[in-house]
């Protein structure tokens, strides 16, 4: 598994406003590049990022050739229960990616 | 003669092992200071910061078991947090066995042969920066120490001779930009003092992670000479060089260059 | 005799003025980047197939881009929308676009009502100096946008692939 970083807080107030940040290692080729030998270099991106809380989508993304090597991605959500955040990142060439990060609300 | 090389004279023959640069010691300015506030805030945030995923890497590599001894990193030396604490802020350093400086990736490389009985990782490669990110990230806020061994003498001074020796089509040494002319800017590139305070780097140009060899082979494509192989005994008496100019000053491994 | 690029007959400031200007006139990477083609109408069309026939209103939507950055491989950009996030009000999706890379999306980001703030971090490649444009889509079915210019310098010094 490609190394991901994902930061959630571990704690939180019912009702709070939390910031999730999320980093995945990835070389995003745009496709629109060649060698020096003067050959296309294929496309391999991360083409979509989804972030799920306790199986409920909250946040999604289609990402293009136009975002950096290694995307970063950071958003927020309201800390509302205990549960489970998956983050699942999708791509070219078959590439699928997981994490997950446990917060507890009280 | 020009007049770096005769002002390298009087210095080398005065100052040893003293390595006073032409820059004065409270005027040195690490990369991180010529930073945009967005690249250092990028730096500043473990969590936003794209070298940790390289550290991330490192840690597991760390704890992999490799080559025909069966043994990872941390068979031997235990918790990186722990052991290397300090370690890159002394390397390049004094390598009995060979008489002469090794720098970090290199030593790794060693411990893979002698220790792991592994094959060595290739320069750049994923898991030699992985490797050493993890290994200078224990090195963070602490003081530069390397060159401080009178064995490297002779090799720091020899970098000091590679630093100011002009080269390549433009005809220009390191210390024509990164003496004389840090406060200035290339294009739209702040001109640094080449302080090499926090590799291994990931540098947004490279979208990756990179060494302060990768990094000086760049300088030397850019004033068109031949770039120095890497590992090349010059090449570590440059570094070597560097890392002695920057003493005292404090390592922010790994960082975030644009 | 001395020629205009006897190094000792020129001043430093003149010799990175000729370094800078041979890096720039010979800045061809060894990987090259297509040229970007005709992609303002691009950008207009990407933004119409999202937008159809509604009207895009100037407002509400904040894109924070360095005006100058230091390195177009990895730009830092956050798009933030003043409005609120409730069950029945909120920013359904956020879509950045621009100008001159060789294609005009950049991302689209799909929000909940639980977000409770609408705001996005990411970091962006940007070939050339050009407009970015992010438009919000709201629970109510209006558009509103924002549009920044950024300045993009090319790297000084040319390096070889790894």
């Amino acid at each position: 598994m490609p190394a991901a970083l994902v930061n959630v807080p571990a704690k939180a107030k019912r009702g709070a406003i939390i910031e999730i940040k999320t980093l995945m290692s990835h070389v995003m080729e745009p496709g629109y590049r060649h060698t020096a030998a003067g050959d296309a270099i294929p496309r391999d991106i991360i083409t979509s990022f989804t972030c799920r809380f306790n199986g409920a989508e909250i946040f999604r993304a289609d990402l293009y050739p136009a975002i950096a090597a290694n995307p970063f991605l950071s958003f927020f959500t309201t800390a509302s229960e205990s549960g489970r955040f998956e983050f699942e990142w999708i791509g070219d060439n078959g590439f699928v990616a997981n994490a997950s990060a446990v917060i507890t609300v009280d | 003669m020009p007049r770096a090389l005769l002002a390298v004279m009087v210095l080398l023959g005065a100052a040893l092992p003293v390595l006073a640069g032409e820059i004065a010691v409270s005027a040195r300015r690490s990369g991180y200071d010529f930073l945009s506030s967005d690249t250092k805030a990028m730096q500043d945030d473990d969590t936003a910061n794209p070298a940790m995923l390289s550290v991330l890497d490192g840690e597991t590599l760390w704890s992999t078991k490799a080559g025909a001894a069966n043994k990872s990193c941390g068979d031997c030396h235990g918790a990186a947090d722990a052991s290397m604490k300090g370690v890159a802020a002394r390397y390049p350093a004094f390598n009995a066995a060979s008489g002469a400086p090794v720098d970090l990736g290199q030593r790794v490389n060693l411990c893979r042969r002698q220790h792991q009985q592994a094959d060595p990782f290739a320069p750049e490669s994923r898991e030699l920066l992985a490797l050493t990110a993890v290994i200078a990230k224990q090195s963070r806020g602490m003081p530069i120490t390397a060159g401080d061994d009178p064995r490297l003498a002779s090799a720091v001074a020899r970098g000091r001779e590679l630093f100011v020796q002009r080269q390549g089509q433009l005809n220009l040494a390191c210390a024509n930009c990164h003496d004389d002319n840090w406060d200035k800017h290339l294009a739209g590139s702040a001109i640094t003092q080449a302080q090499p305070t926090g590799y291994p780097i990931y540098r947004l140009e490279w979208q990756g992670m990179g060494s302060l060899q990768r990094r000086l082979r760049g300088c030397m494509t850019g004033v068109r000479a031949q770039a120095l192989d890497f590992d090349a005994p010059d090449m570590i008496s440059l570094e070597l060089y560097l890392m002695s100019r920057a003493h005292g000053m404090t390592m922010d491994a790994p960082a975030v260059r644009p | 005799m001395s020629s205009m690029f006897d190094p000792l007959h020129l001043s430093r400031r003149h010799l990175l003025q000729l370094a800078g200007t041979v890096a720039a006139t010979s800045a061809l990477p060894l990987v090259t980047v297509r040229p970007a083609q005709a992609t303002p109408a691009m950008l207009a069309s990407a933004i119409r197939n999202l937008v159809g026939e509604a009207h895009v209103q100037t407002g509400k939507v904040r894109l924070d881009i360095p005006p100058l950055v230091e390195n177009g491989n990895t730009v830092p950009m956050t798009v933030s929308v003043d409005h609120p996030m409730t069950p029945d009000n909120f920013v359904k999706s956020i879509h950045v676009f621009n100008e001159k890379n060789p294609q005009p999306n950049v991302a689209n980001f799909f929000l909940t009502p639980s977000a409770g703030r609408a705001q996005v971090t990411t970091r962006i490649r940007l070939a050339d100096t050009q407009k970015v444009v992010a438009i919000a889509k709201l629970s109510d079915g209006s558009f509103w946008s924002a549009t920044v210019d950024v300045i993009v310098t090319l790297a000084a010094c040319t390096e070889e692939m790894p």
